[in-house]
């Protein structure tokens, strides 16, 4: 099924982009690295040199401190680029997370996309997705398979106001992924006109004053370990995953499991996460955003990373598209999606 | 369908029965006839649709859905209806006002060669939660937590009636019920039960404790380790309940068959083993009778299923339940006789000749069929419910065995943060710990607090929810008997184990050996 294309290399552990010896979302220390966003999964710490939207280096400084201090780091905005080896990358939003970026190559008269993670959907937090023209399109696949179609944002979020309403005496506890999901959250219930304190677990601050040092108006955050558990009675808490059946939570008033993720569209997964709430809120494309984004590039090729390949390898074949599964490794889609 | 799919949703999502309890109430109350009674009866998997098969399901899916991306979506999903209802390609928002009536009624009418057709149009009116909702319905298998029992709580809760009332009439009635929430709501009489083979709710004891009684006034009886069961013959039909007023019929033809008498009985199912020379077997052989639709020539030769009998409800047409149990007890050994033998026999009086005396053969009693005593009122009708001073239980006392906690898991709901769950085992000869058990109460919520603790601070190995931990902590545990069991590594299965006591005071290398449980098998 390979095609031509020979300076562009798929390997379990990344993109090896051979005229420029540089690696896309490498998930081992390389000597030169091209960073879509900044998930864990995708920007590992230890390289030598980093090109990254100026967000997503201030995001892997955050996480990785001192580390990331010392090795070279190139900003590249959005819409710019830099040539290496002969290859023209440059950056575009994917609509992801803040800072998240496709990466467009154009090498010898081809041009090559790698969407990293990306969404269609409107958010708040971040720059919309651009279509990028080209005639290899390297896409995710969190969502590759047609049961995942995401609900309009704003009606997941009033389930959520309603619930909160509903009882006043308890708490609703949303589990949502530290970096990008949180902040959506906040800024979409902000959006929806919820002006009440919004209570957060400590492990969140800092990624909602980075958010908030780059111009997103979060509203009145509140520390959970610096709050009254009264004072949460019908108020809305908000915490990473691993936390929602932890200990942590013993000290919030008698709280509704919530959760905010694409996966609680399917109900055995919700119930396995002792979700009482599920609110399908995503990050990531869906099924039709996936298949859309396809046949709107419609690129010569379409190669597929991280997620149900082939769920979106059948739609490929079904739709008559030339493609193949690239099988990544260490892409944690559990969590974050 | 909307309010049905959203109660069917909420209730998957619910783990407590105090709220599930409260979610059916407020629909019971809000939804109009006859749309809640046919729900009511979905939730207990109490309607049945033969045309439609998952099998017939898939086909259909096959004609609007390409076949490997439903087997895709399937392995992910896990659950045929679930899939289906989510790959179906039809609105996002329930397009039209179908009632669940209206839902039940076509799928009612559905022959095999017309139900594809009547399902694809039932699934184009509604969204992804309705047609979840409808193949639920139309499948089986909601699994939602609704037990008969707590639909009919919900009932009596949501229109302020007793519940013994609910419970009498509520399988004298097919779905969807009007006559009942005619009743409940105020607007009609109490439904006329006569020529019915109605439940009865049973009469319950008090735990005796550490009371005693005068056997002037209380008959003792042997407290059996069975089921309890009514059997009812009535209007022509014969039906098994269970102690939940749920039938069990199906589970047990050949007690239907034998049961010819125009009656009402109370009585203890139970099966005969071999081991015990044709008499009463322990509960562990019971085990393999329940919870089958169907029996198979085997099971009925293997396990052969009995009534021993204790009281007598009705009889050719008369209600003797206002009649003192020494009247009724008197009709009861004049009744026994007229049925078969070979399926039901008297439970026989205790005769002893002071309290002392029954505590004496109490403890003396090795039968493994038997679990205690019971102590019964001479002068009390038969009352439904749990009322004081007129049934007592008097279980043996339990067995002990020191263990060793092994693992621990997570609990659900109010302990989902606190490891509740606890393996523990007992030493092999060769010194090896083997696994006898599961506990997860008889602590009290500080020593819950305590056990967290101890699993967190002393963990080994984490597997998902499951915590191995250090093996220093002896556990008493309580368990009212012990059975071989293939499914064990020790080959050992306890019943009702829960943790008595926490012996931090005990080396682990003094817990009880396997041996030590294997003499207490029964």
């Amino acid at each position: 099924m390979r095609g031509a294309t020979t300076w562009i290399e798929p390997h379990p552990g990344g993109i090896y982009v051979r005229p420029a010896d540089l690696w896309i979302d490498p998930s081992h220390p390389a000597g030169c690295a091209a960073v879509t966003h900044g998930h864990a999964d995708h920007a590992r710490s230890g390289h030598d040199t980093v090109f990254a939207t100026p967000e997503t280096l201030a995001i892997m400084a955050l996480r990785y401190g001192v580390d990331a201090k010392a090795r070279q780091k190139q900003a590249v905005r959005y819409g710019d680029g830099f040539e290496r080896g002969g290859v023209r990358f440059s950056f575009h939003p994917a609509g992801h997370v803040l800072g998240s970026a496709q990466i467009l190559m154009e090498y010898a008269g081809e041009r090559i996309v790698v969407t990293g993670d990306y969404k269609r959907r409107p958010d708040p937090t971040c720059a919309a997705f651009e279509v990028v023209p080209c005639d290899i399109l390297i896409t995710e696949a969190t969502f590759g398979l047609p049961v995942f179609r995401h609900p309009p944002t704003g009606e997941e979020i009033a389930k959520l106001i309603g619930a909160v309403r509903a009882e006043p005496d308890r708490c609703v506890l949303v589990g949502a992924y530290a970096l990008g999901k949180a902040q959506r959250v906040i800024a979409e219930l902000r959006a929806a006109g919820w002006d009440a304190p919004i209570f957060i677990h400590g492990a969140l601050e800092k990624m909602c004053a980075l958010y908030t040092a780059h111009g997103l108006d979060l509203g009145d955050l509140r520390l959970v370990g610096e709050s009254d558990k009264a004072a949460m009675a019908g108020q809305i808490v908000i915490a990473p995953p691993s936390a929602l059946n932890d200990r942590w939570s013993r000290r919030l008033p008698d709280p509704v499991t919530a959760m905010a993720s694409g996966w609680m569209r399917v109900r055995q997964r919700a119930r396995q996460r002792m979700v009482e709430l599920p609110l399908v809120i995503s990050d990531h494309a869906d099924w039709d955003e996936l298949t859309a984004t396809i046949a709107e590039v419609n690129p010569r090729e379409t190669w597929i990373t991280h997620g149900s390949e082939d769920g979106l390898l059948r739609w490929c074949e079904l739709t008559q598209r030339k493609a193949r599964a690239l099988h990544l490794v260490g892409r944690d889609l559990e969590e974050e999606a | 369908m909307t309010p049905f799919a959203a109660l069917i949703d909420r209730l998957i999502y619910t783990r407590s029965r105090n709220r599930k309890l409260a979610l059916i109430v407020d629909y019971l109350r809000h939804t109009p006839d006859p749309d809640r009674g046919w729900a009511i009866a979905a939730l207990t998997e109490s309607l049945d649709f033969p045309a439609v098969k998952a099998g017939m399901v898939r086909a259909l899916l096959a004609t609007r859905v390409d076949e490997e991306l439903f087997r895709l979506s399937r392995h992910f999903v896990g659950d045929t209806a679930e899939t289906a209802a989510l790959l179906w390609p039809g609105a996002r928002v329930a397009p039209s006002g179908l009632t669940v009536a209206a839902t039940v009624d076509a799928l009612a009418a559905a022959t095999r060669a017309t139900a594809p057709e009547i399902l694809a149009s039932l699934l184009d009116r509604l969204d992804a939660d309705g047609r979840y909702a409808l193949l639920k319905l139309a499948l089986g298998g909601m699994r939602v937590g609704v037990s008969a029992r707590l639909a009919k709580q919900a009932f009596a809760q949501a229109f302020d009636v007793p519940i013994e009332d609910v419970e009498e009439l509520w399988h004298a009635i097919p779905p969807p019920y009007a006559p009942l929430f005619a009743w409940g709501e105020g607007r009609a009489a109490r439904p006329d039960l006569a020529d019915v083979a109605f439940f009865r709710p049973f009469m319950l004891a008090h735990p005796l404790d550490d009371a005693t009684v005068d056997l002037a006034d209380y008959a003792a009886e042997w407290k059996w380790d069975g089921i309890r069961v009514q059997i009812v013959r009535g209007g022509g039909a014969t039906r098994i309940y269970s102690r939940g007023g749920e039938e069990i019929s199906g589970a047990f033809p050949e007690l239907v068959a034998a049961f010819d008498q125009e009656a009402v009985i109370d009585g203890e199912l139970l099966v005969r083993g071999e081991v015990q020379g044709g008499d009463a077997a322990s509960f562990n052989a019971l085990q393999q009778r329940l919870g089958r639709k169907t029996v198979s020539k085997k099971m009925l030769a293997d396990y052969p299923a009995f009534v021993r009998v204790y009281d007598l409800l009705a009889l050719d047409g008369s209600d003797l339940r206002p009649l003192p149990w020494t009247e009724r007890r008197r009709q009861l050994e004049g009744f026994v006789p007229r049925l078969a033998a070979s399926h039901f026999d008297l439970s026989q009086i205790i005769e002893a000749r002071d309290f002392d005396d029954l505590a004496e053969r109490r403890a003396g009693a090795r039968d493994a069929a038997i679990e205690g005593v019971m102590l019964k009122r001479r002068d009390a009708p038969y009352v439904a419910g749990r009322r004081a001073g007129l049934w007592y239980k008097w279980k043996r006392d339990p067995l002990t065995a020191d263990c060793v906690m092994m693992y621990a898991q997570r609990g659900n709901g109010r302990r989902a943060s606190f490891y509740s769950d606890y393996t523990f085992g007992c030493w092999s000869e060769e010194g090896e710990l083997l696994p006898v058990g599961k506990a997860y109460s008889g602590f009290t919520d500080e020593e819950l607090k305590w056990l967290d603790k101890f699993v967190r601070d002393n963990t080994l190995n984490r597997f998902g929810p499951v915590r191995e931990v250090e093996k220093s902590l002896v556990l008493e545990v309580a368990f009212d008997s012990i059975h071989s069991s293939k499914r064990h590594k020790s080959g050992l299965a306890m019943r009702f184990p829960r943790i008595s006591r926490i012996r931090r005071d005990k080396p682990a290398e003094e817990a009880d050996r396997i041996a030590t449980l294997r003499a207490m098998v029964t």
